[in-house]
């Protein structure tokens, strides 16, 4: 009797002590996704921070996912030159947002840094793997596994004035085809005279030559980078070209002399003032420089005999690794690229969708121009290299240096020593 | 109070003045120790102050100087890479003999400028204390400001100083004062730095040309010295410690240099005003590379106390 009793009482201990784990199971991450590969909406405030480039897409996504979920994001951008250093401060401090943007070209350094958290089994569940931009999922994979998801696409595109075209006497309906040809149109454009000029390009600005000239180089089948990014090809006959005829364009006058000193902040100005023919820029410009009133058309950047390209930038973007909400901050970004958002909120704002698949949509259609934009993504590339920003895009990187030189100084030993001095850079630990 | 007792007997013989009650040498003691415990109370503000905001970056710097250092994760001690790293950093090497070059040229020009200006508003005449406030209002501006403000005034795109020149036709055409050449472009950061600082390195000078007193001057006058000999003679052995004060304040804010050349030129064209600081920016906010960045600024600190030294010395000669 009584150990059937004391039978009984363990049974009944260990029925309660089963129902307890239970319980607890109830709290366990993986059951509610947390560490899961599924997203969370249970109402978590989510902070989002984005340079100053790509704030209005990152806001645009953020309305539009607050209105239909319970988790609220707060987008907070930072002026393009000071995001990095801010960046770095947020991560030596632990204090990384939830979720973070950055240029699609440094996405390397952060996940090697380990700035990001690990989203590679969270992704290969989503299903959407193999539907968005392979450049920019490319970019934010280190050692094989993915820390980053794109964000938004921009496009390096020819962007044409078609009210000087037509003065020029010109077909504003038709872009050049070759680099030579653009060459051409500019500089029959730049013989209207007065405050006209052809061309306009950023000589003092690694960043905007990068994204403006490599395409040409591209275009014309040759390479800046090797796959790895840790050794560089600027020295090609390919890109030493597409140097020499920008260099006579500025010799010539027929590229404003202020292209020798635009470092970017000025760019997009220059553009906008209507008095510039033709010059290679980003594609979200286009409505931008509409806005005032000045009617442009669109070609791709050809290599200096033709053959299209482009470079696909943008932001790429992941959950902070100091994140306690990265399940919920990981729903945020399965829905950004949901057709959903990219249909709804990015094209139907003019943008570039991330998805592949989604390229065609029912608001592409309507403007020719938009499609010609959207059909670049296949032909072009977003360089990889885990220390692209200190070699290409920081002021005192080898590349501006080497741009300086081939645009301004010593071509020849400038494409020379540069190459060295890039690969040296990107070999950097 | 015991001196004016009277005396008991008919004698008057004055009394041993009684001793003061001394207090027990155990309460001296504690006496002395509480004093030293409420000094210390007063200080320790002052200690928490210096310790958490000057002496424990110090020693973190110097630390991660020794390390890999990842912005999040475990450093790694490699000691001494960080230091051996900085001879083969061709940048490291180009800035620093842009930060002397820069150090000997502003500190020449600021403090004829600044000396002149004292000189200047030194005597009390009509329209001296326009002059003087004149002088010091650019450093109402915060220095970024003052950068941006010259970057606007010196575009050729949207600033007024290319057309004005061109209208007086001392400049022809498209001018880049900022990234044009490395002249232009250290000439226009000099400019900028002289119309901030000028006043206030004026102020303090003037303050030392006031402290002189006036009987020296005339005591040199009837000895029928000459301005030059007074100025030679008196006015700068006098003004000596004041002097060695802007100097030091001077050179070791030109080694600093950073809102100029960040604002201003970008480090350029060709890194050709890339200054020391800068590269320590870089070397942390771009590469990523926190040890290195500790390295060159404990190198850099090394070559501040050494100034700070000298500086000390001489003011303690003088006092």
């Amino acid at each position: 009797m009584r150990s059937r009793g004391l039978r009984a009482l363990a049974v009944t201990a260990a029925a309660l002590l089963v129902t307890a784990v239970a319980a607890c199971g109830g709290d366990d991450p993986e059951a509610t996704g947390a560490s899961g590969t599924a997203g969370v909406d249970d109402g978590a405030q989510l902070t989002l921070w984005t340079r100053a480039a790509t704030e209005s897409v990152s806001k645009a996504y953020a309305e539009a996912y607050n209105a239909k979920h319970k988790n609220k994001v707060t987008v907070t951008s930072y002026p393009n030159e000071e995001y990095p250093a801010k960046l770095a401060s947020a991560a030596g401090a632990k204090a990384l947002p939830d979720l973070f943007g950055a240029d699609v070209v440094f996405a390397a350094q952060y996940a090697s840094q380990g700035l990001w958290t690990d989203l590679t089994e969270r992704l290969a569940a989503s299903g959407l793997k193999d539907k968005v931009s392979p450049g920019h999922l490319n970019a934010g994979t280190w050692e094989g596994k993915n820390y980053a998801v794109p964000h938004t696409v921009d496009m390096s595109v020819m962007l044409y004035n078609k009210d000087l075209y037509t003065k020029a006497g010109l077909d504003p309906e038709k872009g050049p085809t070759s680099l030579k040809e653009f060459a051409e149109h500019a500089r029959k454009i730049d013989k209207l005279g007065g405050d006209v000029n052809g061309t306009y390009f950023g000589g003092n600005c690694g960043g905007c030559v990068e994204f403006t000239f490599w395409p040409s180089v591209w275009g014309a089948g040759g390479d800046v980078l090797d796959a790895k990014g840790e050794n560089a090809k600027v020295d090609s006959k390919e890109m030493s070209d597409v140097f020499a005829l920008y260099r006579a364009l500025y010799d010539e006058g027929v590229a404003a002399p202020a292209s020798k000193d635009e470092a970017g902040p000025t760019w997009l100005g220059a553009l906008q003032s209507g008095k510039i023919g033709i010059a290679p820029g980003p594609s979200v410009w286009l409505g931008l420089i509409e806005e005032k009133g000045v009617k442009m058309g669109v070609a791709p950047i050809s290599g200096p005999d033709g053959g299209d390209s482009t470079f696909i930038g943008g932001d790429a973007i992941g959950v902070g690794a100091t994140s306690t909400k990265a399940a919920q901050a990981w729903d945020f970004l399965l829905w950004t690229m949901s057709e959903e958002a990219q249909v709804e909120v990015i094209a139907k704002g003019k943008g570039v969708p991330i998805r592949t698949d989604l390229a065609s949509n029912k608001y592409s259609s309507a403007d020719p121009r938009i499609v010609l934009i959207n059909s670049l993504v296949a032909k072009g590339k977003t360089p990889y290299a885990k220390n692209f920003n200190a070699s290409f895009n920081d002021p005192q990187s080898p590349w501006l240096q080497t741009v300086r030189g081939a645009l301004f100084g010593d071509a020849a030993k400038s494409l020379t020593d540069g190459n060295n001095a890039i690969t040296k850079s990107l070999q950097q630990g | 109070m015991s001196t004016l007792t009277p005396p008991r007997s008919g004698k008057a013989r004055p009394l041993p003045a009684p001793e003061a009650p001394r207090p027990p040498r155990r309460f001296r003691r504690s006496a002395a120790r509480s004093r030293a415990a409420l000094g210390a109370l007063y200080a320790t503000p002052t200690a928490v102050m210096v310790g958490l905001f000057f002496l424990v970056p110090l020693v973190l710097v110097g630390w991660m100087s020794l390390h890999k250092w990842p912005l999040l994760g475990a450093p790694t001690m490699n000691m001494p890479d960080n230091y051996t790293r900085i001879a083969d950093n061709e940048l490291v090497e180009s800035a620093v003999w842009f930060t002397v070059k820069y150090t000997v040229l502003m500190t020449v020009l600021l403090f004829a400028v600044a000396f002149g200006l004292a000189l200047l508003v030194q005597q009390r005449r009509r329209g001296v204390g326009f002059l003087r406030t004149a002088f010091l209002l650019p450093m109402a501006v915060g220095f970024a400001s003052a950068s941006l403000l010259f970057l606007g005034l010196l575009s050729d795109e949207i600033g007024p100083i290319s057309d004005l020149l061109r209208k007086l036709g001392v400049i022809d055409g498209y001018v880049s004062w900022t990234s044009g050449s490395s002249e232009s472009a250290l000439g226009s950061a000099m400019v900028l730095v002289l119309w901030r600082f000028a006043g206030f390195n004026m102020l303090i000078l003037l303050t030392g040309l006031q402290a002189i007193p006036l009987e020296v001057y005339e005591a040199a006058r009837i000895d029928g010295a000459s301005r030059w000999q007074t100025f030679r003679r008196v006015t700068i052995p006098l003004m000596r410690p004041t002097i060695a004060l802007v100097l030091t304040m001077m050179i070791t804010g030109s080694l600093l240099a950073f809102d100029q050349f960040w604002i201003l030129t970008r480090g350029g064209p060709d890194n050709s005003t890339t200054s020391l600081v800068m590269v320590i920016y870089r070397e942390a906010f771009i590469r990523l590379d926190l040890g290195s960045a500790a390295a060159i600024s404990v190198a850099l600190l090394a070559v501040l106390v050494v100034f700070n030294v000298i500086q000390l010395g001489v003011l303690r000669r003088r006092s």
